[in-house]
């Protein structure tokens, strides 16, 4: 759970680091925009284990001075790689969905892309995406289980452990209630929110409810 | 009198397709130009390339003497002086009317908030909207709306207005208020580059009519000039049509 809060709020800035950097306009820009796209790919095509062996193991064990030996920090510096990549394409298409005019509108004002970005752009794309955002919490959420491969001691890891001394699955039971304990009012907070905005969508055009 | 805006060849295509083939036009302060012409001839570009909203492929733009087409020219600060309202409005749909109004004098020209949205309620009392301040856009009208967006842009106190079409997605009743709006500025003395399919209001409300067509301007003269004794062949099919259509 507390790997799980860290790294969301992580990841929510990040992310929208990402998608706003390969949107830069200009040629100046192409390396910018380049290095986020080979992230997103890198990151969305590698698998999340793969990636939490690699640096939970790896790292520590190439014995640098200054760098953490925890498993705990590179288990979780792992899935913030791996959701911010996913994570920053969701800020990406929802900053894509707001209608260039809008954009052009803020910009005739006189502000600048950044500040078209901040102040127009950016709040309506996050109004729209936070239904798909919380679904990949729900992902994120579930994937913390991974982290207990490097020996971290999540909740999945102790119920092997205690397993392995009871001969008995209860406790493997008990853990899937406790995520689920968390990812069904999660999924209920996304459904109850896609419905408000189609209501929203909905009277604003007019329609009956 | 002074020029507000210099046009000197101005060419733009998108592709193919060359929309602005050489345009000169000269707007002298407090004049207002009507653009007519019929769809697809290249009103709406020569706005948005006036506002710097298109980069043009050829040609010269000079505002208040500046040329804004040269490079290194700061877009925004050339944007901060010209004003332009859209045909579908463009208001923030996520803030109220007051922080539409209020959110370029506030980033742009960094006043402050109590300062920004005193100018913005007075701006909008004019208009008759004062009371509409804390509402959102989608609970106004299509006229509403249009006359939030008219005063969004001159609360940036532009030297320049550009008008795109701006009623030609409104209904039929909702057209006179915003008329009303741009006849009221045009009195004031703003200087004013409308692109219009109402050739009525062009006629009342214009020093000079220009005709577009095929992305140069063919003709232009007074309103009586353009609409009573057009010399193009062009112009005068266009306007005969026009005619034919209960549209003047």
């Amino acid at each position: 759970m507390k790997i799980f809060c860290i790294a969301e709020a992580i990841i929510l800035v990040t992310a929208l680091g990402v998608a706003v950097l390969r949107g830069l306009p200009g040629p100046v820009f192409f390396p910018v925009r380049l290095f986020a796209v080979v992230y997103a790919d890198f990151f969305r095509g590698i698998p999340t284990i793969l990636l939490i062996y690699l640096l939970g193991f790896g790292i520590p064990a190439l014995q640098l001075s200054g760098v953490p030996t925890s498993e705990l920090f590179w288990g979780t510096v792992a899935l913030v790689l791996v959701y911010t990549a996913y994570v920053s394409e969701v800020y990406r298409a929802g900053i894509e969905s707001v209608h260039p005019s809008q954009n052009a509108a803020a910009r005739s004002l006189g502000l600048s892309h950044g500040q078209s970005l901040r102040y127009v752009v950016v709040p309506q794309a996050v109004r729209r995406v936070i239904p798909p955002l919380l679904n990949d919490f729900i992902g994120l959420q579930k994937d913390t289980a991974l982290v207990g491969v490097l020996g971290v001691i999540e909740a999945f890891r102790q119920t092997q452990i205690d397993q392995a001394a009871t001969f008995n699955f209860t406790p493997g039971i008990v853990a899937a209630v406790l995520f689920l304990l968390i990812t069904i009012p999660l999924t209920r907070l996304t459904d109850w929110l896609i419905g408000r905005d189609r209501r929203r969508l909905l009277a604003a055009a007019g329609a009956p409810v | 009198m002074s020029a507000v805006l210099v046009l000197n060849g101005v060419r733009k295509s998108f592709g193919e397709l060359e929309v602005l083939r050489g345009i000169d036009l000269e707007l002298a302060e407090h004049e207002v130009v009507c653009l007519i012409g019929a769809s697809g001839s290249g009103k709406s570009t020569l706005l948005r390339c006036v506002n710097l909203l298109e980069p043009i492929d050829a040609g010269h733009i000079v505002v208040n003497g500046r040329e804004v087409t040269a490079n290194g020219v700061d877009a925004n600060s050339v944007r901060r002086g010209i004003g332009i309202v859209f045909q579908a409005f463009n208001l923030f749909p996520h803030m109220s009317v007051l922080a539409n109004v209020s959110l370029g004098p506030r980033k742009v020209l960094g006043l402050a908030r109590a300062q920004a949205e005193q100018e913005a309620t007075a701006l909008l009392e004019r208009i008759g909207l004062a009371d509409k301040r804390d509402e959102y856009p989608d609970r106004l009208s299509g006229g509403q709306q249009q006359r939030v967006a008219i005063v969004r842009a001159l609360a940036m106190k532009p030297d320049l207005m550009l008008l795109d079409e701006v009623t030609s997605a409104l209904d039929p009743e909702l057209v006179g208020e915003v008329l009303a709006v741009i006849r009221e500025l045009a009195e004031e003395g703003m200087t004013m580059l409308i692109a219009t399919h109402e050739m009525s209001f062009a006629r009342d409300v214009a020093n000079r009519v220009c005709f577009l067509d095929a992305g140069v301007i063919l003709e232009q003269g007074s309103p009586e000039q353009i609409f009573k004794a057009p010399q193009e062949p062009r112009t005068k099919q266009f306007l005969q049509r026009i005619v034919e259509a209960g549209r003047l």
